[in-house]
C-alpha cells in the first residue's frame, strides 16, 4: 500500500515530514527542504552578494548537508557568494583522521576550497596531549572552547566575511532547554538568534541556515541524496547532561513532532525582565577575543596547560586570572587547586 | 550516554562480524501451516552500527513461524540475536528509541504502518541513528 506524494500526486512518498506531516516523494522533498532553507536565508538576510562564506565542516551529517545545500542555493538563486569549507583538526587519533577524510572528499565532490586549522598549530596542543594532562572527565571543556575559537581564527586567516554552521532545529531546541535547565539567562537570550552580528574584534559573524531544519529531514536528505558523511560523536565528549536533554526532546518529538519548533519558538519569544544582571562583554587582555573576564577561556586553559596546571580554567578560578595576566606567582594553595590530576 | 559508546569505536572498527546464521528448520518442510521463512537485508547507519559491532549490513533469515512476521517482532528478534551492546540505546519499550529513523524499502516507516508492517521476503530495512554527531 504505497502512499502517494501529497505534492505531485504522482510518485511514491518516501517520508512523512515531521514539521508539516506531509507525505512527499524524493524529488518533492528535496525541493521543499532546499526552498525552506532558502526562505530562512532570505528572510533573515543572512548573506550579502559578493561575500566570502566559510562553512564550518566537520564531516558530520549537518555540515555535509549544509555545504551541499549552500552550493545548490548559491547557484540556483545566484547569491553571488564565494563558499569555502573550514575544518578544525583537534588532533584526536582515529576520530579526526576519518572525519577529515570525509571533509576532503566533500571538498572534491562539491568543488569547494578547504582550509583545515589544527589545535596543534593554533595552540601548540593536540586533544590527545590535552587528555593526557586532564583526563577524560574534563577534556570537553577544552574541546568546546578551543573549537569555537579555532573556527574564528581559521576564518580570519582565510579572510572570510561570515561563518555558517550546521546547527539544526533540534540543536537549537536542545540548547534552549539546556540554558533553561542551567539558569543561564544570558545564553538563553542569545542562543536562538539565527546570526551573530560581529561581536567585536577577532570574531567573525556566524549564522545557522539550518536553524529551522529538523534533524530527521537532514538525515533523510543526506540518505536519499547519498551524501558522504561521517557519523560518530567526538570520542572525547562525555557530556551526559546534554545527552539527557537530547533524549528528552526526542521523546517529546515522538509524541508530538512540533515540540522541537515549539521549544525554539518559546526561546525566541522569551524576554528578560529589565534589571536582570547580564555579564558585560569585554575582550581578552591577552588575545583580544571576546570575553566577560580579564582572560578569555581559551587563554586561561592554555596558560594552565603550558604551566603544568591543566585544571586552571575548569571550574571557577576567576580570581586567579588577574594574577596570571600580570604574571604574578601563585601561592602554593592556589597551585594545589589547579594541579594535574593523579591517575 | 551515546558518547561513551564511541570510546569503543576504535576497537570496534577492527573487528569483523560473526553473524548468527539462523538455520532453516528441516522439520518445517513437513509442516504446511508454517509461513515461508523471511530473508531480510538489514542496514544500520548514522552510528547505530556501533551497537552491532560496527557492522552496517546484515543478511538474515527469520525462522519459520505460524503468523507473518511484523516489525514489532523483528525488533525483538534483533534485540535477541544481533544487538551486541546496550539495548536501551536501540529499543525503548516495544519500539525503536526515539531519534532512530526506520526505512522500509527506502520509505519512512511512518508511511508503512510502523510496528504493524508485515515483513515480506527480501525486504530492505534500514535503521539510521540521528543521535550521533553533526
Ligand atoms: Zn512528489
Ligand atoms: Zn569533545
Ligand atoms: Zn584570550
Amino acid at each position: 500500500m504505497p502512499v502517494l506524494c501529497s505534492s505531485c500526486a504522482e510518485k511514491r512518498a518516501v517520508l512523512k515530514r515531521p514539521k508539516t506531516a506531509h507525505s512527499l516523494c524524493k524529488e518533492c522533498f528535496f525541493w521543499a527542504f532546499e526552498e525552506e532553507v532558502h526562505q530562512t536565508i532570505i528572510s533573515a538576510q543572512l548573506f550579502n552578494h559578493g561575500e566570502t562564506v566559510g562553512i564550518g565542516a566537520s564531516g558530520g551529517k549537518d555540515s555535509t548537508v549544509l555545504a551541499h545545500v549552500m552550493k545548490v542555493l548559491n547557484e540556483r538563486y545566484n547569491y553571488g557568494l564565494k563558499l569555502m569549507l573550514l575544518s578544525v583538526d583537534e588532533g584526536i587519533t582515529g576520530y579526526r583522521d576519518d572525519s577529515l577524510e570525509t571533509v576532503k572528499r566533500n571538498q572534491q565532490q562539491y568543488e569547494l576550497p578547504l582550509k583545515v586549522v589544527s589545535y596543534e598549530e593554533l595552540y601548540g596542543w593536540t586533544m590527545d596531549d590535552i587528555v593526557k594532562q586532564v583526563g577524560l572527565k574534563n577534556n570537553c571543556t577544552f574541546c568546546g572552547v578551543f573549537r569555537r575559537q579555532a573556527l574564528d581564527r581559521g576564518a580570519m586567516i582565510l579572510k572570510v566575511d561570515k561563518i555558517c554552521t550546521g546547527h539544526n532545529a533540534d540543536d537549537v531546541a536542545e540548547t534552549v532547554l539546556m540554558n533553561v535547565l542551567r539558569g543561564d539567562i544570558a545564553r538563553l537570550r542569545r542562543c536562538t538568534a539565527i546570526s551573530t552580528a560581529s561581536e567585536g574584534e577577532g570574531v567573525v559573524p556566524r549564522c545557522k541556515p539550518l536553524k529551522y531544519a529538523y534533524e530527521k529531514e537532514i538525515v533523510l536528505y543526506a540518505y536519499f541524496k547519498k551524501l558522504d558523511y561521517f557519523s560518530t560523536e567526538c570520542i572525547y565528549s562525555p557530556n551526559a547532561y546534554r545527552g539527557h536533554a537530547r533524549a528528552f526532546l526526542k521523546d517529546l518529538e515522538a509524541v508530538r513532532p512540533s515540540s522541537i519548533m515549539d521549544v525554539i519558538h518559546s526561546g525566541e519569544n522569551l524576554s528578560v525582565r529589565e534589571g536582570v544582571k547580564m555579564p558585560v562583554q569585554g575582550t581578552c587582555g591577552r588575545c583580544g577575543y571576546i570575553s566577560s573576564q580579564a582572560l578569555c577561556k581559551s587563554c586561561v586553559l592554555l596558560e594552565g596547560l603550558n604551566r603544568g596546571l591543566p585544571r586552571l580554567g575548569i571550574g571557577k578560578h576567576h580570581r586567579l586570572h588577574d594574577k596570571i595576566l600580570s604574571q604574578q606567582p601563585l601561592t602554593q594553595a592556589e597551585e594545589r587547586k589547579i594541579k594535574p590530576l593523579k591517575f | 550516554m551515546v558518547p561513551l559508546l564511541c570510546l569503543w569505536l576504535v576497537t570496534l572498527n577492527e573487528k569483523t562480524a560473526s553473524l548468527p546464521v539462523p538455520m532453516r528448520n528441516s522439520a518445517s518442510d513437513d509442516n504446511i501451516n508454517m509461513a515461508a521463512p523471511v530473508a531480510l537485508h538489514l542496514e544500520f547507519g548514522g552510528g547505530a552500527e556501533l551497537l552491532f559491532d560496527g557492522v552496517k549490513e546484515h543478511h538474515v533469515t527469520l525462522p519459520d513461524q505460524l503468523d507473518p512476521w511484523d516489525m514489532k517482532q523483528l525488533l525483538v528478534w534483533i534485540k535477541e540475536n544481533l544487538l551486541k551492546e546496550r539495548p536501551e540505546l536501540f529499543v525503548q519499550g516495544d519500539t525503536v528509541r526515539p531519534g532512530i529513523l526506520v526505512l522500509i524499502n527506502d520509505a519512512d516507516w511512518e508511511l508503512m504502518g510502523e510496528l504493524q508492517y508485515e515483513l515480506q521476503d527480501k525486504d530492505n530495512i534500514v535503521f539510521i541513528s540521528t543521535l550521533h554527531g553533526g
